[in-house]
Formats: C-alpha cells, sequence, structure tokens
C-alpha cells in the first residue's frame, strides 16, 4: 500500500514536472517575423510582460518540481514540501490565468480600446504560444491534483471514519 | 481522537468563554477576507467612465463622440468579478457555518471539505488578481510591439478604481492563503494519526 503511493506520487510529481518544463521550453522558443512594407515586425515571448513572468514562474516550478522529485521519500521535509506545493499550485494558476489573459487580446483584440489582435500577422508565434498555455494549464491542474492526493496521503485521510 | 496538548476540542459547544482562541482568529481572517474579496467585487463591478471627445468641427458646432469603459469590456476583468464574487461567497457561507451550525457534520467530511474548499479557492482569487493585474499593466503601458495603446491617459478615474479593487483583491490572496493554512493545520490536528509519515501502513 504505502508503495502503490509512493508510486502515484512520484508519477504526478514527474507529470507536472514535464508539463512545467515543456511549456516553458516552448514559450521561449516561440517567435515570428513578419514583413509589412519593407519594415520587419518581430514577435517574442519578451514583447509582453505576462509571458515573461508565464516563463518565470513556469521555470520556478520546475526547479522546484526536480528537486520535490528527488526529496519526496524523506519523511523530514514532507510537511514543508506540502506545503511548497499549495504555494507552486498557486503561483501556477496565477501565471497561466494572465498569460491567458494577454493570449486572448492578441487573438481576438479588444474592440473598445482600439486594440487590433495580432494573430494574423504572426501565425506561428500564436501557434507556439498556445501550446506552451495548454501545457501550462496541464500543469495547474496536475499541480492541483497533486495537492488533494499528498493532503490524502502525508497529512490526513479524506474519507476518516467517525469512531 | 488525539489532539495536541493546550488545545479544547473544537467541537465544544457552550458558553462563549470556552471557545479556543484559534476558532476566533480564523473567524476574524474569514471575516477580513470577505471584506476585501468583496470590496474588490463591488468596486470594479461598478467601474465606469464616460468622456466625450469632440472629433471634428463642422462650421460652428463640434461633433462630439461619447467613449465609455466599462469592467465587461474585457473579459480578464469578468473574470475577476466572478472570481472575487465566488471568493465571497465562500467566505460567507464558511462564516456562517462557523457561527450557526457548530457540530454540522456528515461523516467526519467537514474538515476536509473546508480544508479543500479553501485551497480551491486560494487558486481562484490568485487566478482573478493576476489576470485583471497584468490586463490592467497592459492598459497602462500599452504594447508598442503590437501597436496596442494605452487606455489609462484617457481613462484616469477607471484606471485608479480598477487599482484600488486590484489592491483589495491581492489583500483577500493573502487572507486567503493564510485561512487556507490554518484549516490544513485544523485539519491534521482533528485526525486520528497526524504524525504518520507515508511509508506507514494506514488501517
Amino acid at each position: 500500500m504505502a508503495k502503490t503511493n509512493r508510486i502515484i506520487t512520484i508519477l504526478l510529481r514527474l507529470l507536472a514536472f514535464g508539463a512545467t518544463l515543456s511549456a516553458t521550453l516552448v514559450m521561449v522558443t516561440s517567435h515570428d517575423s513578419t514583413q509589412v512594407f519593407n519594415l520587419k515586425f518581430t514577435a517574442n515571448y519578451n514583447n509582453s510582460p505576462s509571458f515573461k513572468y508565464f516563463v518565470i514562474a513556469e521555470a520556478i516550478a520546475s526547479g522546484y518540481g526536480l528537486i520535490a522529485l528527488f526529496l519526496s521519500s524523506k519523511s523530514l521535509v514532507d510537511r514543508l514540501i506540502v506545503i511548497l506545493d499549495v504555494v507552486i499550485a498557486m503561483l501556477l494558476t496565477s501565471s497561466i490565468s494572465a498569460a491567458l489573459a494577454v493570449a486572448e487580446i492578441g487573438k481576438k483584440g479588444n474592440s473598445h480600446a482600439g486594440w487590433l489582435p495580432i494573430c494574423d500577422q504572426v501565425p506561428k508565434f500564436c501557434d507556439h504560444a498556445t501550446g506552451a498555455l495548454i501545457a501550462g494549464f496541464a500543469a495547474a491542474i496536475f499541480y492541483l491534483v497533486l495537492n488533494l492526493y499528498s493532503l490524502h496521503l502525508v497529512l490526513a485521510p479524506l474519507f476518516p471514519v467517525k469512531p | 481522537m488525539a489532539l495536541q496538548s493546550g488545545e479544547k476540542s473544537p467541537m465544544l459547544i457552550g458558553s462563549i468563554w470556552s471557545k479556543p482562541r484559534s476558532r476566533w482568529t480564523l473567524l476574524g481572517l474569514r471575516l477580513l477576507a470577505f471584506l476585501a474579496a468583496a470590496a474588490a467585487t463591488l468596486v470594479m463591478a461598478l467601474n465606469k467612465q464616460t468622456k466625450t471627445f469632440v472629433v471634428a468641427t463642422i462650421g460652428t458646432t463640434p461633433l462630439k463622440l461619447s467613449l465609455t469603459a466599462k469592467f465587461n469590456h474585457t473579459p480578464a476583468f469578468v473574470f475577476f468579478v466572478i472570481a472575487n464574487g465566488l471568493v465571497s461567497i465562500h467566505n460567507l457561507v464558511m462564516i456562517m457555518l462557523d457561527l450557526l451550525g457548530g457540530n454540522f457534520d456528515y461523516k467526519g467530511f467537514r474538515f476536509p471539505m473546508v480544508a479543500i474548499l479553501d485551497m480551491l479557492n486560494v487558486a481562484l482569487v490568485s487566478g482573478g488578481a493576476n489576470a485583471a493585474a497584468f490586463m490592467a499593466e497592459l492598459g497602462k503601458n500599452g504594447n508598442s510591439h503590437a501597436r496596442w495603446d494605452k487606455i489609462c491617459d484617457k481613462f484616469g478615474e477607471y484606471c485608479d478604481r480598477g487599482g484600488g479593487a486590484l489592491i483589495a483583491s491581492f489583500l483577500a490572496l493573502a487572507f486567503m492563503l493564510l485561512i487556507s493554512f490554518i484549516s490544513i493545520l485544523k485539519l491534521v490536528n482533528a485526525s486520528p494519526h497526524h504524525s504518520i509519515s507515508p511509508n506507514n501502513n494506514q488501517p
């Protein structure tokens, strides 16, 4: 029983680490350029502060995920890892929602503010960013599931029987 | 149930002098979080500014164009309002449950459900606050690479009120984080085996 629990925990952590790592890498390598009237316009993840925050947050979560993978079997730091899991899950949800808000404007524009959508001019950048956002969303969900599972496993059983 | 020494059972109903201090701390924090989230929701939902611009002059009569800035023009702000509304409703329900339904329990599900719901609400309010924060940053600074103009120089009051709602929401986030930690600690204390490590077999 203990072995199954450990396997499930390690599997969840691996999935979450993979998702955050792929979100970081895909967003960092997303760039596109287009030529309009002899002027070259480039789109990079650096151009938007919310994408920069997304990359930084996912990178921090990947680093933490790697460390937590190796430390998850030690019983001394178990409580600390559960608390840090909650904090990292909050960080991930915040970064994905910020990136989604700006990406939605990039795709549909905002007619009230006079902001035109940019996805028609730089489609490769938009597709890359969409992939990174999907990975980031999956990472947030994995961390949420991991939190619930750690709560059940390490701290207290979630389905107690009243004596 | 095994409890840590020095903390009374939270299931005691009785005179007001026997309630433990941790319960009043949690209640006070929930009240603060409810007030902050409700303030953020209301300020953002009622955020509106209309401005009339003179576009052209034909002869002697000027052509006026009036533009409105409302919160529901931006999906991020709509999500902000909904998220903060849900968080304030959650805190209100939890306050009512704590004050009025002292021993309400269903097969021991109460503490885990409160802990899980608090964790989910932390994620919700953090998502809403950050989406609105980056959208507000975009409105304040614009984005030169995407040719998006800033709007805060024209709609100053709208931006100021939005900023106030954002500050209230981040305060609610800080309070919700504390509340979530306290709820998890309560769950640990109320469980019969809170000193277990994951290598032990649970009965």
